[in-house]
């Protein structure tokens, strides 16, 4: 993790971090009193006719459109997939624009690897393409729960002209799920309930990568928002999915995926073992979210905004075994 | 509205604008908050006169809640033989009056911890009932919102799973004459009746916790009655004096007439 650790360091977040402004606690989408300066980062060719964008370690905000997530497409021989939409009706309608200067063919898919807002708002921006948009089975409940919340979280940090609108699944996939696009199929997994309750992954044929949402995240701290054993347990599913490398939601935007995934195992783990030691020692909530995880603070980006959150989800999880 | 009317019958239109106006609180001045607390005092114990007090009872809480919906809330009464009761109210939530805790003759009540939600930057106050009938308020602001209407994440038939389980866990070793720690837990979602879904505009309708007797064989230790501001999955930490005989007996009802029933083992001495 050391090389991962000091590439993370370049986005300059770690500790001149302010605290999440509460409206936003718990959810990725985050805005800050003090907006931290986005790094633009460019479009990157990753694999053969697949472009990715990193996003910043940092929190949304009127400087960065939320523009936060690694996100980007794939060109087939018979049209485009987007792999993830963007936070923002700003940050997809870029996205956009940064297909229509590299091919004329449809975007015909856009995926949504979850329920979040930096991987999701950007989906209104591909009405135009009446594409199908591709999501988890749990992906439409999510979103009926949370997405107006979301939106209008969105809205108060970047306005209503650059939040853009909840969009649904049109494609929901139960167990798996494949999409041709001629030259490469990509074969969509819809996961047990880990990150969130409706992560889905995807592996394309042309390139072996593994695109992973937020089930993995590099540099930037994972925030736990489904179940601590279940996100264990997909980490192992994901190990034996035969990808060598991935495109994770955060962090760089292609990553040898062992040790990746050991990194972010390490931290779960670490979660985990020390939440249910503090459970079993009656160490309450307050003082449980100070003390666990404390040897992994400097191995991420954002860990005093995510860490206590995290203990806190993790502890109603594991005092109930 | 539907939530004015609460377990604890307290309806307070000023409060209630709107839960989706998260941020309405964030910039009242001192002034307001002030004004609104009086209000709310008003409206639970009348002409009484509430005096301030930095000794009778404090409120701890997070400055800023990791998770507006789940804010542990410890209130210490270090005076614990002149407390009768404690009230405690979330001054800015839609229904300010979380719980009132009222002591039986088996309570320590030195301690006692909730876990609440947050729908707003607010004052959190506790109001300690002696028994010579006075009261006494100390306050502490938390900044946290959107925690009564905060969606679950998970389906309401996943979150009714196990309805009414219960736990109870002892801390620690018992010693003759020293209060013994106890953490109660109980499963259920306490639905604050503002946690919507956004497509069909449906509210899953309130259902929460309005009583929680807990007994030490034939003696009392408190009764607490609840409201939509007790978090999902309530844990209350308390304490009681050991001497009792029997088992704790545990009694919680909701307002939808739910209603459960169990007992545990209490530790003993073991000298």
């Amino acid at each position: 993790m050391r090389a991962l650790d000091a590439a993370s360091r370049k986005d300059g977040a770690r500790r001149s971090m302010t605290r999440r402004q509460a409206v936003f606690a718990g959810f990725c989408l985050c805005c800050l009193p003090r907006a931290l300066r986005a790094e633009a980062f460019a479009m990157e060719e990753v694999g053969p006719g697949i472009f990715q964008r990193r996003g910043p370690n940092a929190e949304a905000s009127p400087a960065n459109n939320d523009a936060i997530a690694n996100i980007g497409f794939i060109v087939g021989r018979d049209g485009v997939l987007v792999t993830e939409s963007g936070g923002s009706l700003a940050d997809g309608q870029w996205l956009r624009a940064e297909i229509r200067k590299r091919t004329d063919k449809p975007i015909r898919h856009v995926v949504m690897s979850h329920v979040h807002p930096d991987h999701c708002f950007g989906a209104a921006a591909f009405g135009e393409d009446k594409p199908n948009y591709i999501g988890h089975h749990g992906l439409r409940e999510a979103l009926e729960a949370r997405g107006a919340y979301y939106r209008q979280r969105l809205e108060d940090v970047l306005g209503p002209e650059k939040a853009g609108i909840v969009v649904y699944p049109t494609q929901s996939v139960k167990d798996g799920a494949e999409i041709d696009l001629g030259d490469r199929i990509l074969r969509f997994t819809a996961h047990a309930t880990a990150h969130t309750s409706c992560d889905l992954s995807m592996i394309d044929s042309g390139s072996g990568l593994l695109f992973t949402g937020d089930l993995l995240s590099v540099g930037r701290i994972p925030s736990l928002d489904g179940s601590l054993n279940g996100w264990l347990k997909e980490i192992e599913r994901l190990k034996g999915m035969g990808a060598r490398q991935a495109v994770p939601g955060h962090g760089p935007v292609r990553v040898e995926l062992a040790p990746a995934l050991a990194g972010i195992g390490r931290y779960l783990g670490t979660l985990r073992d020390e939440t249910r030691k503090a459970i079993a020692a009656d160490v309450s909530i307050e003082k449980a979210v100070q003390s666990v995880a404390q040897s992994e603070r400097g191995q991420w980006d954002l860990f005093d905004d995510y860490n206590p959150r995290n203990v806190t989800v993790a502890y109603k999880e594991l005092e109930w075994e | 509205m539907t939530y004015a009317a609460l377990a604890l019958g307290l309806s307070l239109t000023a409060a209630l604008a709107s839960g989706a106006a998260q941020a309405a609180g964030a910039s009242d001045t001192d002034a307001d908050r002030d004004a609104r607390w009086k209000e709310i005092a008003a409206s639970i114990f009348k002409d009484r006169a509430i005096q301030p007090t930095e000794t009778l009872v404090k409120v701890d809480a997070p400055k800023r809640a990791e998770d507006a919906a789940l804010v542990p809330i410890t209130l210490t009464m270090p005076e614990k033989d002149r407390i009768k009761a404690v009230h405690l109210v979330i001054d800015d939530n839609p229904s300010p009056y979380a719980a009132h805790v009222s002591f039986g003759p088996a309570a320590d009540p030195g301690e006692l911890k909730l876990r609440v939600r947050v729908n707003n930057y607010t004052n959190v106050h506790a109001v300690a009932e002696t028994k010579d009938g006075g009261l006494y308020e100390a306050a502490k602001f938390v900044k946290a919102s959107g925690g009564c209407s905060a969606p679950m994440g998970m389906s309401d038939e996943e979150a009714m799973k196990g309805m009414g389980d219960m736990r109870m866990k002892f801390a620690g070793d018992v010693q003759p004459g020293k209060p013994v720690e106890a953490t109660l837990m109980i499963r259920h979602p306490n639905f604050s009746g503002m946690q919507m879904n956004q497509v069909t505009r449906d509210y899953t309708p309130a259902r929460y916790i309005n009583k929680v007797t807990v007994d030490y064989g034939p003696k009392n230790v408190f009764v607490m009655d609840g409201d939509i501001s007790i978090a999902s999955n309530p844990v209350i930490n308390f304490a009681f004096l050991p001497e009792g005989k029997g088992p704790i007996k545990v009694t919680a009802t909701d307002n939808q007439g739910g209603r459960w029933e169990h007992s545990f083992t209490a530790p003993t001495a073991s000298n």
